[in-house]
């Protein structure tokens, strides 16, 4: 079991000497811990005071701009300046001062190791954001028909609130390799050898299943957090509604596929965009589980290369307009959605 | 308002208190304040730098503040983009740190260290090893050995295999393993984000010791083409000692690219073994040493230089280090660097083994643990041709495509024209860099 004991201490993890951190940055922390809030409730009563000076009539049109306004400058600080920089840089050279136009892009759509990164993405989009749903979907309709609903929910949840490193190693025990001629300790491949009697497999490695295995780890996931809220949803379907179908004589399919999943589209749709926004997100376990080797990669983590190592930030920009792209209808999409939920309350 | 006087006149008292405290401490020869340090040390690694470490915060005063990252390259650049530099870094590789030290980020240390008494204690390759474009910018502290080969003495004795001084008498020897029934080498690249490095070590030992230095430095410099005769000869004479189909090496590529470097070598010291060598670096004893049961230096292992591909070039060795360069100029940071020039500081790791060979020539050779440490030392000492590990010298992204290369290559070997055209092709991108 030495090897699996080694993965651990190898975690790439940081690892922060608390102690001397705390002490050298006791300012800091008491400045974050007491000064944001207080310079928050100073903003606001501050304003306040300001806003009540105005005439009567202008300061309803006034007041939401100023509890707004904040928020609005740390958006465009720190989300909309960066990206409009990004896609300025995507048109310029690597060092910034040259004006390429489409030359990045040409470049990265044309190189070999982005379209296998494109492809996988797209494996990603289809696989992982369908087996949320349908995995979130089952566990959520076959939760709300048991004693132990609770029970069943936080431990599906759990996986939830790991970091996606940690699962990453988690995965690596389940996937763990061994030749043929010693015993397996991977919990597939234990399955695979002692009760299928098959040769193991280098599930990580090996370019015919490691796309899937990576996915699947994503998919352990996020499974929960989509249980979650289609169980909110169907909960919210009357249940006069469904007796109502069950003396019609409906059996339990026709309600789920005529009653119920029409009432809970909407949400399954949020849901679903949310889940293609993450497939397009997706990044550490690529990342931690092969660096993209063995034509795994995604443009995450491409993306991430290009900037850290390879310092081109033209490069770097041009995938992240690509990513950018992808995004942003699905965004829209997203959001129509979610707004027309909101309206149906 | 009397009081409030009082009060603040009370608190002056305090504050003054403390400074004069502060002004005392400096008298008596303590700098104190904190250094901050960006290193790649975790579990016994760190345990052992903070041993080094004990000593110099007792006679200086000076706060450690260790941070440790398995992604330093990517930490350290945002660390330095953001205004936010550690004071000293230790780096595995210097790819990034000569980038940084170009873009006039580092501080040169010509002027900051004992440069007279660093003459006098290090062999004048090291110090070379640590210049930028003719300016002291890194200073190495530890060393370590690449090109090793470990194996089990007592299994080679069983045999009656002979330890091979040659290369031919190498290859000789892995035929007649194979006509035993056994496989002549374990070979582990599995790595993480760096999976494919010790294979690299494997093609790189080759280029030194086939084509000799000058196209050892003009490779990894980016001059001297992947596709070239000189490379792609040292990728094949490496698939030879892989065989056909990796039919030399235990448990073929499948097991090559799933087992975890540290691992590799257990197949040493199975019974009966499923490999008779295994190549890696000074620093894989700290390995042996995990695993179960604990083998022993001397009797269930024992190491040979890999031998000289062409004679011409006998002595010539890959060396890889522990880069200590300063991220920020401060008088915390300035001791600190001194300090761990010191032989004193050296042999603090040395004696608490893990492969560490120090490279203050005051440490004395009966300071290493064991035998098979000693012979490393011994090994340094006797280095002609000493070569940085050129896998760290080449740009980052230069770097990580030659370890995915590698992981290409032991998969199919026939590739390899491919897979050299793919090299080219980013060395082209990697070195128009600034």
């Amino acid at each position: 079991m030495d090897g699996s004991l080694g993965l651990i201490a190898r975690l790439p993890a940081l690892q922060v000497d608390w102690g001397t951190l705390v002490s050298v940055n006791l300012p800091t922390l008491l400045f974050v811990v007491l000064g944001v809030p207080l310079a928050l409730v100073g903003y606001i009563l501050g304003t306040d005071v300001l806003v009540r000076r105005l005439p009567k009539r202008s300061q309803p049109s006034v007041r939401p701009w100023v509890w707004v306004g904040p928020a609005i400058l740390f958006v465009g600080l720190i989300l909309v300046y960066p990206m409009v920089g990004t896609i300025v840089r995507s048109f310029f050279d690597r060092h910034g001062d040259k004006f390429v136009g489409l030359d990045n892009f040409r470049l990265m759509l044309t190189d070999n190791g982005v379209l296998i990164a494109l492809r996988n993405n797209v494996y990603w989009l289809v696989l992982y954001t369908g087996l949320v749903l349908t995995f979130g979907l089952l566990l959520a309709f076959l939760a709300d028909r048991v004693r132990y609903e609770k029970t069943v929910k936080t431990l599906i949840f759990m996986p939830m609130a790991i970091s996606f490193v940690a699962m990453a190693v988690i995965w690596q025990f389940v996937y763990y390799y061994r030749p043929s001629d010693v015993p397996q300790t991977g919990t597939l491949n234990g399955i695979l050898v002692n009760i299928f009697h098959g040769q193991p497999i280098t599930w990580i490695q090996d370019t015919r299943f490691n796309n899937f295995a990576l996915i699947l780890i994503g998919v352990w996931g996020a499974t929960g957090f989509a249980m979650v809220i289609l169980s909110a949803a169907l909960k919210g379907i009357p249940a006069e509604l469904l007796e109502a179908a069950r003396v019609d004589g409906a059996n339990e399919l026709t309600i789920f596929r005529r009653v119920i999943l029409p009432l809970m589209m909407p949400t399954i749709v949020v849901v679903g965009t949310t889940m293609v926004i993450f497939a397009l997100k997706a990044f550490d376990v690529v990342y931690v589980m092969t660096a993209g080797n063995y034509n795994t990669d995604i443009l995450a983590r491409r993306m991430y290369a290009e900037l850290y190592s390879a310092g081109n930030n033209a490069n770097a920009s041009a995938l992240a307009v690509i990513l950018l792209l992808a995004v942003v209808p699905v965004l829209i999409f997203n959001l129509r959605q979610f707004r027309a939920v909101e309206e149906r309350r | 308002m009397r009081r409030l006087t009082r009060l603040l006149a009370a608190m002056a008292i305090v504050v003054l208190g403390v400074t004069a405290c502060g002004t005392s401490n400096q008298a008596s020869g303590k700098i104190g304040g904190t250094v901050h340090i960006l290193g790649t040390w975790t579990g016994g690694e760190k345990d052992s730098f903070d041993a080094v470490m004990k000593p110099f915060t007792d006679q200086t005063g000076i706060k450690i503040s260790f941070e440790a990252t398995r992604d330093l390259d990517a930490i350290l650049q945002t660390k330095i983009a953001a205004g936010n530099p550690p004071d000293v870094t230790g780096a595995p590789g210097i790819g990034t740190l000569i980038k940084l030290a170009r873009a006039g980020k580092l501080p040169t240390l010509d002027d900051k260290l004992d440069v007279s008494a660093l003459n006098a204690n290090y062999g004048a390759d090291w110090i070379n090893l640590g210049k930028i474009d003719g300016k002291l910018y890194t200073l190495y502290a530890w060393a370590s050995l690449k090109g090793l080969v470990w194996y089990d003495p007592k299994a080679f004795t069983a045999k009656g295999y002979q330890v091979p001084k040659t290369w031919d008498a190498l290859i000789t020897l892995q035929d007649k393993i194979k006509a035993d029934g056994g496989k002549p080498w374990c070979v582990a690249l599995e790595s993480q984000a760096s999976s494919g490095w010790p294979g690299s070590d494997w093609v790189k030992e080759i280029v030194l010791s086939q084509s000799g230095s000058t196209v050892y430095d003009s490779w990894w410099q980016g001059k001297t083409k992947w596709t070239s005769s000189e490379i792609k000869q040292a990728w094949t004479t490496w698939g030879k000692v892989l065989g056909t189909g990796d039919a030399n090496v235990y448990g073929g590529a499948q097991y090559m690219v799933a087992t975890t470097f540290g691992d590799g070598g257990q197949g040493l010291f199975t019974s009966p073994p499923k490999c008779y060598m295994f190549n890696q670096g000074s620093f894989i004893t700290s390995f042996f040493d995990g695993y179960t049961p604990k083998p022993t230096a001397g009797t269930d292992y024992a190491v040979f230089a890999l031998p000289d591909v062409n004679p011409a070039n006998a002595g010539a060795h890959v060396v890889s280090g522990d880069a200590f360069v300063m991220t920020k100029d401060t008088p915390q940071s300035r001791a600190l660097l001194k300090y761990l020039a010191t032989a004193e500081a050296q042999d603090i790791w040395v004696k608490r083994g893990g492969g560490k060979i120090a490279i203050n020539k005051q440490v004395s050779l009966s300071d290493y643990p064991d035998a098979i440490s000693k012979s490393l030392a011994q090994v340094v000492v006797d280095t002609k041709i000493a070569r940085y590990d050129a896998g760290d010298l080449m740009p980052s992204d230069m770097g990580k495509a030659y370890w995915g290369a590698v992981l290409k290559f032991v998969q199919n070997q026939g590739q390899l024209d491919a897979i050299l055209a793919d090299l080219d092709k980013t060395q082209v991108a990697a070195y128009a860099a600034p």
